[in-house]
């Protein structure tokens, strides 16, 4: 059976578990529907004119897993930033797992979108940002008609919290294939701020699709800060749907760090609903093998005097594939913006690919927008250079790797996640440096 | 220290060096001189490694073995130094970390531990102090942004971090003020020593003032014509190449 018409199918059943009484009953039918009638995204569609899901698609996913899957601390313990305290949500096979998790409700709330959606004590805030700028494309409904588990993050005026908070997705294998789809809701009211940091480990060489999304609502004055690390097995894609408003003078920064899994799709979109609002898109993308990732980016600038900041590094080496389509919309009324953008790539190898493709619609008459993308190779000069200053030919490549991707690992704010990624990226590359630049 | 016989090398097909003789032994200087395209970076970087070069004949011995099939990181590890003609900007990599991780790998290439952090910074320290390089300078990515005669400064820095034996001086003196002539001459001067030599290739005779080499070599066509004390230097800036040019 083909995947769609497996999800279809199983419906009745995942309405059988749930409560349809439930409020948001109605927004998962109609999501339903529109998956429905528009099926799985195609290469024939713009937006997916370099990304295939056929591969993926055939495989034959499990959708519900089995409870109870559980997983020993020590062994997936380097899968989390451990060096410093943070608030954990981790799920195993999309179920919750409270002895790997450190949830909170004293004065913000790091707990279980299944609580949000079921209690009345939620009842509000999933009425007012539940699935409020989550757009109704195919993927994103498919989401929402399944959405059950996944993050919930409130945090009210003013408060500064002062540990990261840590998502991670664990799939184990118990099942052949698997099909996760975690919806996530952060809600950071005026003046607060947070940290998460955003992670997708597959414990298995089964495969493993993900359809994430993410809602993200930043009010006035608010700080939200978001590191996703994908690192992922080979056998696993994700397609990670981010939605962001911003309202007055908020700053939300979206690292996005790219290096395993097998298709990764990044669908991250921006709103900024106010004015004085800084939006900070960063990227490290480094592949090999036959491995995929497509960034396609929006921002939408709907009112004046806002800022967005854009900065993408991909290093693509053999086969590997790369995709980044940077969209940047502004609005009539949004004058004096300053829309910058920037996609730096460098191919190790002549089987590698990038596409890069800015979009820029344009319609105040005062702003500056600018958009550079380069692709190139690594500079023969300078890796001479640094052999004869008796760095070996193997280090010097990683360090000019590392220093070609490193404008946007120093705007990293938590010094364990940039060691983390450093670290991560001298093991992509097989050096045993200490990139300390 | 360093014997080169009979070096014949070429880059895409094009004939540079044309049977090149030169011994260098320790605790010697000897400048190159010639005019432009006779060979002289070409023959710089060919020592380093540099692999554009093809060399169709001759031999290249440092101490005694033969180091042509040696990759660049290996003759460095060796003692072999090259200051940059044109030292290259490397964004994302400030001056210290990149010394550090030279230092380090020229360490483990010789099957040593990391220098420690303190003798580390207690070097710099001291290195950047003799070269009068300003500390906020160190942190700035290599070479990106500085001015002729700050590259060139870094480039002796780093020679005097890295103490090899044989340093090669490609035309260090261009870009240069009078000012900072001096103070890199001076950081080659209070670097040498009976066990290392330096090869200062140059146009002009004004470097030479101030490292006073034991020989002079006239590099032409691919090959040396002419070698002489330091008088001979001062021989060439006052009657130019020409005359060289019909000794041929």
């Amino acid at each position: 059976m083909e995947l769609k018409d497996k999800l279809l199918s199983s419906y009745v059943a995942f309405e059988n578990d749930i409560d349809t009484n439930s409020d948001i009953h109605e927004i998962r039918s109609e999501a339903f529907k529109n998956f429905e009638d528009l099926g799985f995204p195609t290469k024939k569609l713009e937006a997916w004119k370099y990304t295939s899901l056929n591969a993926v698609l055939k495989q034959d996913y499990s959708l519900f897993p089995s409870k109870g899957n559980s997983i020993q601390l020590s062994d997936v313990q380097k899968y989390f930033i451990h060096d410093i305290d943070t608030y954990k949500l981790v799920f195993i096979d999309g179920k919750y797992s409270s002895f790997l998790s450190e949830t909170t409700h004293d004065t913000f709330d790091v707990c279980l979108m299944s609580a949000a959606l079921t209690k009345p004590k939620y009842k509000a805030v999933i009425e007012n940002y539940f699935n409020k700028i989550a757009k109704k494309d195919n993927l994103t409904s498919l989401n929402t008609a399944f959405a059950s588990e996944g993050a919930y993050i409130y945090i009210p005026r003013n408060v500064e919290v002062e540990k990261p908070i840590q998502i991670i997705n664990f799939t184990t294998g118990s099942e052949a294939a698997i099909m996760m789809q975690p919806r996530n809701l952060i809600v950071v009211e005026q003046n607060a701020h947070v940290q998460i940091i955003e992670r997708h480990q597959s414990l298995t060489s089964n495969p493993v699709l993900t359809n994430a999304v993410t809602e993200v609502f930043a009010a006035k004055d608010a700080t939200v800060d978001i590191y996703k690390i994908q690192n992922d097995d080979i056998s696993a894609s994700l397609i990670d749907n981010s939605y962001i408003e911003q309202k007055s003078n908020s700053v939300v920064s979206v690292h996005t760090f790219s290096f395993g899994g097998n298709i990764t799709r990044n669908n991250l979109n921006f709103y900024q609903r106010g004015e004085h609002i800084d939006s900070i898109l960063k990227g490290i993308t480094i592949l090999e093998g036959k491995q995929h990732v497509d960034h396609h980016t929006l921002v939408h600038h709907i009112e004046p005097n806002c800022e967005s900041h854009q900065d993408y590094k991909g290093i693509y080496d053999e086969r590997s594939t790369g995709v980044f389509n940077g969209k940047v919309v502004v609005d009539k009324e949004a004058q004096k913006t300053n829309a910058y953008q920037k996609s730096n790539n460098v191919l190790l190898s002549d089987k590698a690919t990038i596409n890069a493709k800015p979009q820029l619609e344009i319609f105040a008459d005062d702003v500056k927008c600018s958009h550079g993308c380069t692709i190139g190779q690594l500079d023969d000069d300078a890796l001479f250079y640094m052999q004869q200053r008796g760095i070996p030919e193997k280090e010097g490549r990683a360090l000019l790797m590392f220093a070609f991707a490193n404008t946007v690992l120093e705007s990293v704010k938590i010094p364990e996640v940039k060691q983390r990624i450093a670290k991560i990226i001298a093991n992509k590359l097989n050096v045993k440096i200490g990139f300390n630049l | 220290m360093l014997k080169i016989e009979n070096l014949h090398a070429s880059i895409d097909d094009k004939s540079i060096l044309k049977g090149l003789n030169i011994e260098v032994k320790a605790g010697e200087v000897h400048a190159i001189m010639g005019p432009n395209g006779a060979g002289k970076s070409t023959l710089a970087n060919i020592i380093a490694g540099k692999d554009d070069y093809e060399v169709t004949a001759g031999t290249i011995e440092l101490n005694g073995e033969d180091i042509r099939e040696l990759a660049p990181e290996e003759r460095a590890h060796n003692g072999v130094f090259l200051s940059f003609q044109y030292p290259v900007e490397i964004p994302g990599v400030s001056v210290t970390n990149f010394i550090k991780t030279a230092i380090n790998q020229t360490r483990k290439a010789k099957g040593l531990e990391d220098m420690p952090a303190k003798d580390m910074l207690k070097m710099i320290r001291e290195k950047s102090e003799l070269l009068e390089i300003d500390r906020k300078f160190l942190s700035r990515s290599l070479n990106e942004g500085f001015s002729g005669g700050e590259k060139k400064r870094n480039e002796i820095f780093q020679m005097a971090m890295l103490e090899p034996k044989l340093a090669i001086l490609d035309e260090t003196d261009s870009g240069l003020d009078i000012d900072a002539l001096r103070i890199v001459a001076n950081g080659v001067n209070k670097l040498k020593s009976k066990d290392n030599a330096v090869i200062v290739i140059t146009h002009y005779q004004r470097l030479l003032e101030y490292i006073v080499p034991d020989f002079v070599h006239v590099l032409h066509d691919g090959k040396i014509v002419k070698t002489g004390d330091a008088s001979l230097a001062l021989e060439l800036e006052a009657k130019g190449y020409d005359w060289i040019k019909e000794l041929v």
